[in-house]
């Protein structure tokens, strides 16, 4: 019934996607559609205690257990750790261990169906013997309780640029003409992928096959070796179809994995573990919830003499990515402005909330919010137009980061700001009446904003990521790790290799990620699909062509590639298989150490604009305009990467408006989608989208990421746009109405 | 107890206890597993289908309720061969992304250009400076807001469902994607 995609023209063409049939029919099988024979359903049994000692698990013994089957960290044979960074978070509580939040996994049950295995969860009785619980990053700076290391930091980072010595620093600000000083607040935020997490296990022969919902397949693929004590060759990892990722399918699934592994072990059955919506919200990982500091010195002329930021996340209770996500945030939170001097210091913080991870935008959305408010308080203070401030201070070619890399090539900040500037028109009339004739006030934000492509520092060449292109008699495979999650991976390496091999995608296959089938090409992740892996699969492609056509050549073989194939396999009995492996783009220097250097292969470039009106009877905020400008290096599917941007920016404009996680002595007091809001299509603007194309000459014909860059930005757009509205700042999200009632109180007493 | 009801035009049968909910008799018994389950609580639109010419969450029906009455899933918007103009507008703007929310997307728009929801397409009563019809725009905003997607920001498929609706009102083409 799948009909082949259509032909494809060169890479720059929205091409339909490969996998759009499929998905539009509901024949496309996310895990919870797979069906395997006798498969049971299993049910995490979780702590509901914030913080204590695991004293025991009981059974209710009025349950009828005979066909249930019971997992404890007993029945870990291997290291009872999710390995990631650091093996601090065990699959299950042990027995006299620690519990360190409310929904920590503490035993697994497996029963026939979902139903059983539910009531089965809660006649699970574990005892625990609470300890007092830090929910606050001061209270744990503090050292209420001890709940990792000696000082509850997971990690921080010290960023200096122009000074040696935080004397050197004090004194720019001391010889300033104005400084702007702010603490800004950001509120951790929910994923909301409409596919709940979901895997299966089953055991064949001593093998373990899981396959699930994620990003990441090799990430759960080393987890699973420490825990089941395994080689690499006897657990395999296979990818279903994702029903979004956003990066809450990037950690977490090796927990999930964990367990149905465990639970298929000893049911001696496939065992598939979807979580409900709610115990998805309440367990699974969110955006770290942040506060930044942030001073900015300028000289008489209004040039930036010095920025200091000072960046502390909540953690949560365990590690997990927090220390890359923490770098991530300081090394934007100067943003892109020319600066001589410049300090940044991080620090993320264990709580005994859930563990926070990774969300798009991975820590540069938190402190990008913090600089382009303060941005926005440098224009009103000196009396400027916002968006002519941004172009006078923009980093351009030639200028230093705040890590003092020196930019060269692919910096669209003209490009970005004069897009803005092109279609800004007029801004609307402040005071009004809408619809219903009731109050209104208007007003207008902007943002200029930048977003680092590809992992931090030496991230790509530690990982050195493989990709391959094989010639398979006569259609040529590609594979690598990459999941497409919706972003549409599946159908841009398509086009990659169909125009770098030059035949029609007809013949192109991307492979599933599963782990016994493709080399690692590291996690779906830090917006480097496109720019890193799919250059590695121009590569291979590449490479396969050459070693085909070389081939003909030898063997007076004629005909198009695919005929040359399809002679090949014939005549060679064996698939030609090319793996390109990373290579750093000349001149990318990083040091760990004192964290200077070329923080990121390149930049992506965006400029915001946002319109709103408040109603000044419910203080809701309606955005009436959003316009993105965002420098892609090259658009490879100008529809794909539209519907990243536009999906990323709806993800900003909620968390700017209306998303929130709430907690309630370390749980989530509104876990679920009534509650747990995001927006809807009545909630969402028409969204205007400019792509801006400066190539990266290193990316696949000069794309670079965008993944993740439009989630950075608008939130400060629309906060910039309410203090334009209203008239006092708004420094934390959500811009809910209770928060502007708050403001408005204050600001009409004052 | 024994229910009779008909799915996509075909009369089935089941035999299930009346709670059970129509999203799970469509999955489980039916094997119908276009239409999926991204909440359970009647948010989030995934698991839309229409009965007797109302657009539902399936898990919030009881098959009890679904006796002698009519459900059409996602399954059945192809006919002959042929996808829905909605479905064929969803591939060629983009507005399928990861996919979860499509089938529920796609049976909430279908339902409302087949039943003339959204009113007259073509009618520009106001149109913004990007040259976009706000008003049908903002009544496919309307009616679809009972599904929620979160890869698209929605744009995209507003376009689809505007595209598929000025096709359908132009009258029945010959041709497009064969299912």
């Amino acid at each position: 019934m799948e009909r082949p995609p259509p032909p494809v023209a060169p890479v720059g063409t929205s091409v339909p996607r490969v996998d759009g049939v499929a998905k539009v029919t509901g024949r496309a099988l996310y895990l919870d559609d797979l069906d395997a024979a006798n498969a049971w359903h299993g049910a995490t049994v979780r702590s509901q205690v914030a913080h204590g000692v695991l004293e025991a698990i009981d059974l209710d013994p009025a349950f009828d257990w005979s066909a249930v089957t019971v997992v404890t960290a007993a029945d870990i044979w291997g290291k009872n750790v999710i390995a990631l960074i650091e093996d601090d978070q065990p699959a299950l509580v042990p027995i006299g261990g620690r519990v360190m939040h409310r929904d920590e996994p503490l035993a697994l049950v497996a029963a026939p169906t979902r139903a059983l295995a539910f009531a089965a969860a809660r006649a699970v009785k574990p005892k625990i013997t609470p300890l007092p619980a830090v929910f606050d990053v001061d209270q744990a700076l503090g050292k209420a309780q001890l709940l990792y290391g000696t000082t509850n930091v997971f990690k921080q980072f010290l960023i200096r640029k122009g000074h040696e010595t935080d004397a050197e620093l004090e004194a720019a600000f001391a010889g300033a003409a104005q400084v702007v000083e702010g603490s800004y607040t950001t509120s951790p935020q929910e994923q909301m992928y409409i596919e709940p997490q979901a895997m299966m296990a089953s055991w064949h022969g001593g093998r373990c096959h899981i396959v699930g919902s994620m990003q990441c397949p090799f990430y759960v693929h080393k987890a699973m070796k420490a825990l089941l004590a395994c080689e690499p060759d006897e657990v395999v990892i296979a990818q279903s179809v994702t029903g979004g990722g956003f990066g809450g399918k990037e950690e977490y699934p090796s927990m999930i994995a964990a367990h149905v592994a465990l639970l298929a072990h000893k049911a001696g059955r496939a065992v598939k573990i979807v979580y409900d919506r709610d115990e998805d919200i309440a367990a699974t990982t969110k955006r770290h919830p942040c506060r930044t500091a942030h001073r900015l010195a300028v000289d008489a002329k209004g040039e930036l003499l010095a920025i200091d930021v000072d960046v502390v996340m909540d953690g949560g209770a365990y590690l997990t990515l927090s220390p890359v996500v923490l770098s991530r945030g300081v090394l934007h939170a100067a943003g892109p402005y020319r600066c001589p001097i410049v300090r940044v210091r991080g620090r993320v913080v264990a709580t005994n909330h859930p563990p926070h991870g990774a969300f798009r935008g991975f820590g540069a959305p938190q402190t990008t919010f913090a600089y382009e408010r303060q941005m926005q308080k440098l224009a009103r203070l000196r009396g400027e137009d916002p968006l002519a401030l941004r172009k006078r201070l923009a980093l351009r070619s030639g200028d230093t980061t705040a890590t003092g890399q020196l930019l060269g090539f692919s910096v669209g900040s003209d490009e970005v700001l004069a897009a803005i500037e092109g279609v800004a028109g007029t801004p609307p009339v402040r005071e009004g009446v809408n619809a219903q004739g009731g109050p209104v006030r208007r007003g207008r934000g902007v943002c200029f904003y930048f977003h680092g492509a590809g992992f931090t520092g030496s991230g790509e060449q530690r990982l050195a990521g493989r990709a391959a292109v094989a010639a398979v008699s006569g259609r040529f495979e590609v594979r690598s790790s990459s999941s497409d999650m919706g972003q549409g991976s599946i159908t841009i390496f398509t086009q990659i290799a169909a125009a770098a091999l030059g035949v029609d995608a007809a013949h192109i296959v991307v492979v599933d990620p599963s782990t016994s089938q493709v080399p690692d090409s590291g996690p779906t992740v830090a917006s480097r699909t496109a720019m890193v892996v799919g250059g590695l699969v121009e590569r291979a492609a590449r490479a396969v062509r050459q070693k085909l056509e070389a081939w003909a050549a030898a063997h007076a073989v004629g005909g198009s590639l695919v005929e040359i194939a399809r002679a090949h396999a014939a005549a060679e009995r064996a698939e030609l298989v090319e793996t390109a492996a990373y290579e750093p783009p000349p001149g990318i220097q990083w040091d760990d150490a004192t964290y200077t250097g070329s923080a990121y292969p390149v930049y992506g470039w965006a400029a915001c604009l946002v319109d709103v009106e408040i109603d000044l009877d419910s203080y809701e905020v309606a955005i009436t305009r959003c316009v993105q400008a965002i420098d892609v290096g090259k658009a490879l599917n100008p529809a794909i990467v539209r519907g990243q941007i536009e999906g990323g920016t709806l993800q900003a404009l909620g968390w700017a408006v209306l998303e929130n996680v709430v907690y309630k002595e370390g749980k989530v007091a509104n876990a679920n989608m009534t509650n747990c809001i995001v927006p809807t299509f009545a909630d969402a603007p028409e969204l205007e989208t400019i792509l801006v194309e400066v190539p990266y000459p290193f990316g696949p014909s000069g794309a670079k990421g965008v993944g993740e860059i439009p989630m950075d930005g608008p939130a400060a757009a629309v906060a910039n746009a309410v203090e334009n509205a209203l008239g006092c700042p708004f420094d934390a999200l959500p811009i809910s109405p209770e928060s502007i009632a708050r403001a408005r109180l204050r600001w009409e007493v004052s | 107890m024994k229910l009779a009801f008909e799915v996509n035009g075909e009369r089935r049968t089941v035999e299930v206890s009346p709670w059970k909910r129509l999203l799970d008799v469509l999955r489980e018994d039916l094997r119908l597993t276009g239409t999926k389950e991204g909440c359970g609580e009647g948010e989030c639109g995934a698991c839309t289908v229409v009965l007797d010419g109302e657009a539902v969450n399936s898990c919030l029906v009881a098959i009890g309720q679904c006796d002698g009455r009519s459900v059409t899933t996602v399954e059945g918007l192809a006919h002959g061969g042929v996808l829905h103009a909605v479905q064929r507008a969803l591939v060629a703007c983009g507005g399928a992304q990861c996919g979860i929310c499509t089938p529920g997307i796609a049976v909430c728009a279908a339902h409302i250009i087949d039943s003339g929801l959204i009113g007259g397409i073509d009618e520009r009563s106001e149109v913004s400076p990007v040259g976009i019809d706000v008003t049908a725009r903002a009544r496919v905003r309307e009616l679809l807001a009972g599904n929620i997607c979160r890869c698209t920001g929605y744009q995209l498929i507003v376009d689809a469902v505007i595209e598929a609706a000025r096709e359908t009102e132009r009258g029945p083409e010959r041709g497009g994607d064969q299912a």
